[in-house]
């Protein structure tokens, strides 16, 4: 029997899963609002949204810490930079003022065909910058450089009164893309869920890509590839800056959609909840994440809506997964994750 | 600053920093020798003070609480070990990731069911209550005085025991190469579990010198991980000796840095020096491995 | 049984669990609340290092709706809680549950001012009555100003106006400021020098992941202060008075503050606590017949005695009934409720209570001070009143506009 296919559909043809699954997901998935209108629940519809947000985040996450090796708790400020580009320029926009930076003004504006490449722009340069320090380091160290530099960008913003601080800044003025008024409710949850679907063909293209193969190279023996000629910081850094820019898509989907941003989304708790999805959802895969984030948020709203000691079966059901699901929810069982699991152990 | 003021702030940050070394003493040797990632450990400096708060009001003997409170956090450590955490080793590192992230959260809520969400008296004890005055002029808080004599044996006793005895050169040995040093005989199982157990009950100690000053209740393991995060990482993986530095580094450096900076600084000073040390020596100051 | 099939069915089994999981969520539909009916949604952080507070507000709110045989305004009451976790997005996402899938007609909370800020428009824009029993936050006090948002608590500022205003009066002339470094904790002490009259020996905003204040404490006597004013909530309240007391500086510099201590947290403080300032707008003794049958009647059901943010949701559910009763149950008409919750004709556990045009209180500041009762108890007794029927300075730029 093929190994590389989803460990729990045992005799299924290898080409039927390994495409077939994740098809039926994202189709479940673009049916939501559909089932939301029969069941006369709109809150579906938000909560999906929420997951769907939330899962190109993790996704893009998945891309340096399932493919790269690398288990970044810097994520959280790649999106909460996604959302503040967002909310401090439409801020901007609402009072009329220009942002000064130094001499430069930049006037504000609510259009996301401008503030979201805008958002990747700063986030692509945040990734070379913090790269540049934290990816020659390795394993546990990059995980406490990750987290540090978080940390300081999360103290920057709880510092920034003039952007509300610790209290977040309310995006008051009404976000467009180009001349469309920013849509809600259903039409905005598949604007989220047209960005997963092209987030997952574009990293699973790059994945199956030469750029792909080097970077998982290099993520289960770095010795080896360096020793084979390849420039493995670049590889890293290119592929820091390609997650950044997804990520920073959901932080500024996530703000768009809340009218809200504040610095609990640049906390280390957000980071350490993306790595949480992740490795809940598989990392093996490319669409692992979007199971772990379903899996996260509907257990956490499930188990909160029955008790208020929500955590306790919360956190056993993360420690089972974690001891028999060893490689999360859904998993290829794939050499290259085993591969990929004993470079993160040892690294 | 005057001298005296410069005096009183030195002891401070140093009396953190023994605080800082008794959290990443246990860390640093579980990370560098069975590689395994303790997110949990917060868990165990709640866990003692809660003990030695219930123990305190049963008993009203401070001494009494504290050495319970200790056993008690060491007792949960070394059980969790035995019966979950020694089957999952061999996981890579997210997975341990996973498993103690779900064990805080079960730690958490298990704390509030036996002793509510809010927090719970641990009073100085009447003996080492106001201050003394240590040099002309200079007078500062007995019990923190205690605090960094309790850090100071500790470390001292760590020592000793990892320098010059045979079971310390054992577990200088593991941390240093896992392999080798089962491959010549130490039993490295056991070993493990004693020193998890012996970590654990650290922060236990931790967790019951710092109840006194700070509140005791549901989740204030969390931040104090963080900090001993920081400080294992800095000081080196594996390494006693790098612990101990790192933590007074951190201990100084983050009091000096807060009354010396605005806020925003401050915070941020002990993770720009990590950031700093990591990019100068990614393997942290001492580290164990070669 | 091969481990690896086991583990294989084991994650069938789990995706099977989760389909099942996803149906029974999407089948969790509230339903909309018979005429007779009246739904309270209540969003706190219920989980984490808040859920004291949380719990505090909730035992506040449910005493209110039982003192009302639990009928508030005649209407068969259910209350429906929710955890934000303290983070801004979940408690956005409680209260749209809230809204739409519960389809409650008032929301308390929630508690913290970056959760509310969170969800204030999602709330106000879905024309749901706020009821808020703790946060206050300057822009809902002002420009941000709704219709539907009462807070029967305080504005941020208020307290620390007050307390100038009395350090004045008792003649200090240097005071050292001190709290953490967010808005709230900045519009304290903005507030207090806006009133105080004398030099500002110090002023000291810590880090918001701060507990350990020794070295702050080290630093405030070589500024030669003579008085020291302070605003640390909940957990920093305790760490901050603690350490305080423990430096031996009470003695020489008294300790004033808001908001930052309460009767529950004295026991973990201890005898350090003694002779300590607060500013307060409620304690126990208040000599009022509400308030007495309040504190009996909480004490008696939960075991401890109620805090101030307890007192607040007693007063939002009292409020909530008496301008129920006042429109007979009708909940449809949602101005002329609005019109009857401004009126707040009820007795509050503050015995006098009104609501100034941005729906903030307009209530009397006392003093209190920690002593120790003859049995060894900790305990807030009230010393005077510091200033009556005093309002915030936000009313000014709040243009109410009609519901």
């Amino acid at each position: 029997m093929p190994k590389d296919l989803p460990a729990f559909i045992p005799g299924i043809d290898r080409r039927f899963a390994g495409i077939a699954l994740p098809v039926i997901v994202m189709a479940a998935l673009a049916l939501l609002p559909w089932l939301a209108v029969r069941l006369d629940d709109p809150f579906l519809v938000r909560l999906f949204t929420r997951i769907v947000i939330f899962a190109i985040a993790a996704v893009a996450l998945n891309f340096v810490l399932g493919f790269g090796g690398l288990a970044s708790l810097f994520h959280a400020s790649f999106m909460g930079i996604g959302g503040y580009v967002v909310g401090v320029l439409a801020h901007h926009d609402a009072n009329e003022t220009p942002l000064m930076l130094g001499p430069l003004a930049i006037s504000g504006t609510s259009d996301l065909l401008i503030t979201i490449p805008l958002a990747m722009v700063c986030c692509v340069l945040l990734a070379f910058i913090t790269g540049l320090v934290c990816l020659r380091t390795s394993g546990i160290y990059f995980i406490m450089i990750t987290l540090a530099f978080n940390q300081m960008i999360f103290y920057y913003f709880v510092a920034l009164e003039r952007y509300g601080g610790e209290d977040g800044l309310q995006i008051l003025s009404p976000l467009h893309f180009g001349p469309f008024a920013a849509p809600k409710g259903a039409a905005f949850y598949y604007v989220c869920w047209g960005a997963l679907c092209a987030s997952l063909l574009l990293l699973r293209q790059i994945i199956s890509s030469r750029f792909g193969i080097v970077l998982r190279a290099i993520s289960q023996n770095e010795r080896r590839a360096i020793a084979l000629g390849v420039p493995a910081l670049r590889y890293k850094i290119a592929a820091f800056a390609i997650s950044a820019a997804v990520t920073s898509i959901a932080g500024a989907l996530l703000a768009t959609n809340q009218k809200f941003v504040s610095p609990a989304d640049l906390s280390w708790i957000r980071s350490a909840d993306l790595v949480i999805i992740v490795v809940l959802g598989g990392i093996s895969l490319v669409w692992g994440p979007v199971i772990g984030a379903i899996a996260f948020f509907l257990a956490e709203l499930l188990l909160s809506s029955w008790t208020i000691h929500w955590q306790l079966p919360f956190g056993i059901l993360v420690i089972l997964v974690g001891i028999f699901l060893k490689e999360g929810i859904i998993s290829s069982g794939s050499p290259a994750a085993a591969w990929t699991r004993r470079r993160t152990r040892h690294g | 600053m005057s001298l005296s003021l410069i005096v009183v702030q030195l002891l401070n940050g140093v009396q953190l920093g023994l605080m800082l070394f008794l959290m990443a003493s246990g860390l640093t040797l579980v990370l560098g020798m069975m590689s395994f990632i303790n997110l949990a450990h917060g868990s165990f400096y709640m866990i003692g003070a809660f003990i030695a708060s219930s123990l305190l009001a049963w008993t009203g003997n401070f001494m009494l609480s504290l050495l319970v409170a200790v056993a008690g956090a060491g007792i949960v450590g070394l059980l969790l070990e035995i019966g979950m955490l020694r089957k999952v080793y061999q996981q890579s590192h997210l997975q341990h990731v996973l498993i103690t992230f779900g064990l805080i959260l079960v730690f958490n809520e298990l704390a509030r069911l036996i002793w509510g969400p809010f927090p719970v008296p641990l009073p100085v004890p009447a003996l080492l209550a106001g201050s003394v005055e240590i040099l002309p002029g200079i007078t500062y808080p007995t019990f923190r005085l205690a605090i960094l004599l309790v850090g100071l044996a500790v470390a001292a006793a760590l020592y000793v025991v990892i320098t010059h005895t045979r079971s310390g050169m054992w577990v200088r040995a593991g941390a240093s190469d896992r392999a080798m040093a089962g491959a010549i005989g130490v039993n490295i199982e056991l070993m493990f579990s004693l020193l998890f157990g012996m970590g654990s009950a650290l922060a236990g100690l931790a967790g019951v010198m710092a109840g006194p000053i700070l509140t005791v209740q549901v989740g204030i393991g969390e931040p104090i991980l963080i900090l001993s995060l920081v400080v294992t990482v800095i000081g080196g993986i594996g390494s006693i000796r790098g612990a101990f530095l790192a933590a007074l580094l951190v201990g100084v450096i983050d009091t000096f840095g807060r009354i010396l900076f605005p806020p925003a600084i401050g915070s941020m000073m002990i993770f720009l020096l990590m950031a700093v040390i990591l990019a100068c020596r990614p393997q942290g100051l001492f580290p164990a491995r070669a | 049984m091969r481990l690896s099939t086991c583990i294989r069915r084991f994650q069938a089994a789990g995706s099977a669990a989760l389909l099942a999981a996803l149906a029974l969520i999407a089948t969790g539909n509230g339903s909309r609340a018979q005429d007779r009916e009246l739904k309270i949604g209540i969003i706190g952080p219920f989980s984490g290092t808040a859920a004291g507070a949380a719990q505090q507000v909730l035992d506040g709110l449910l005493l209110g709706v039982d003192a009302a045989d639990g009928k508030v305004g005649g209407l068969k009451t259910t209350v429906i809680r929710e955890d934000d976790q303290l983070k801004p997005d979940v408690g956005l996402q409680a209260a749209n549950k809230l809204i739409e899938r519960d389809k409650v007609d008032v929301i308390v909370g929630p508690h913290y001012s970056h959760v509310m800020n969170a969800a204030y428009r999602t709330m106000v824009d879905s024309k749901i009555i706020v009821l808020s029993a703790v946060a206050g936050p300057s822009l809902i006090a002002g420009k941000q100003c709704s219709p539907y948002f009462f807070a029967t608590s305080f504005q941020n500022d208020e307290a620390f106006e007050v307390l100038g205003l009395y350090l004045n009066e008792k003649g200090y002339k240097r005071a050292y400021l001190m709290a953490p470094n967010y808005p709230a904790g900045k519009d304290n002490m903005t507030g207090f020098k806006r009133t105080f009259k004398g030099g500002i020996a110090g002023e000291v905003y810590t880090g918001l992941s701060q507990l350990d204040f020794a070295a702050e404490i080290a630093q405030i006597k070589s500024a030669n202060p003579d008085v020291v004013t302070i605003f640390y909530p909940s957990t920093f309240g305790i760490n901050f008075h603690k350490q305080y007391g423990q430096s031996g500086l009470l003695k020489e510099l008294p300790l004033y503050s808001a908001f930052s201590l309460e009767e529950i947290a004295l026991p973990a403080i201890g005898d350090v606590a003694v002779g300590t300032y607060q500013a307060a707008t409620w304690n126990f003794d208040n000599p009022g017949e509400v308030n007495k049958k309040f504190v009996a009647d909480f004490t008696k059901k939960y075991n401890y005695r109620p805090t101030f943010i307890s007192a607040y949701a007693y007063d939002a559910a009292q409020l909530l009934h008496a301008a129920l009763l006042e429109v007979k149950g009708n909940l449809a008409d949602k101005p002329a409720l609005i019109a009857a919750i401004e009126k707040a004709s009820f007795t509050s556990v503050r015995d006098k209570f009104k609501f100034n045009t941005n729906h903030f209180p307009i209530q009397d500041y006392i003093l209190l001070e920690v002593v120790k009762t003859d049995e060894g108890k900790l305990i807030q007794v009230t010393r005077g009143t510091m200033q009556r029927d005093y309002s915030n300075v936000y009313v000014n730029d709040c243009k109410m506009p009609k519901p």
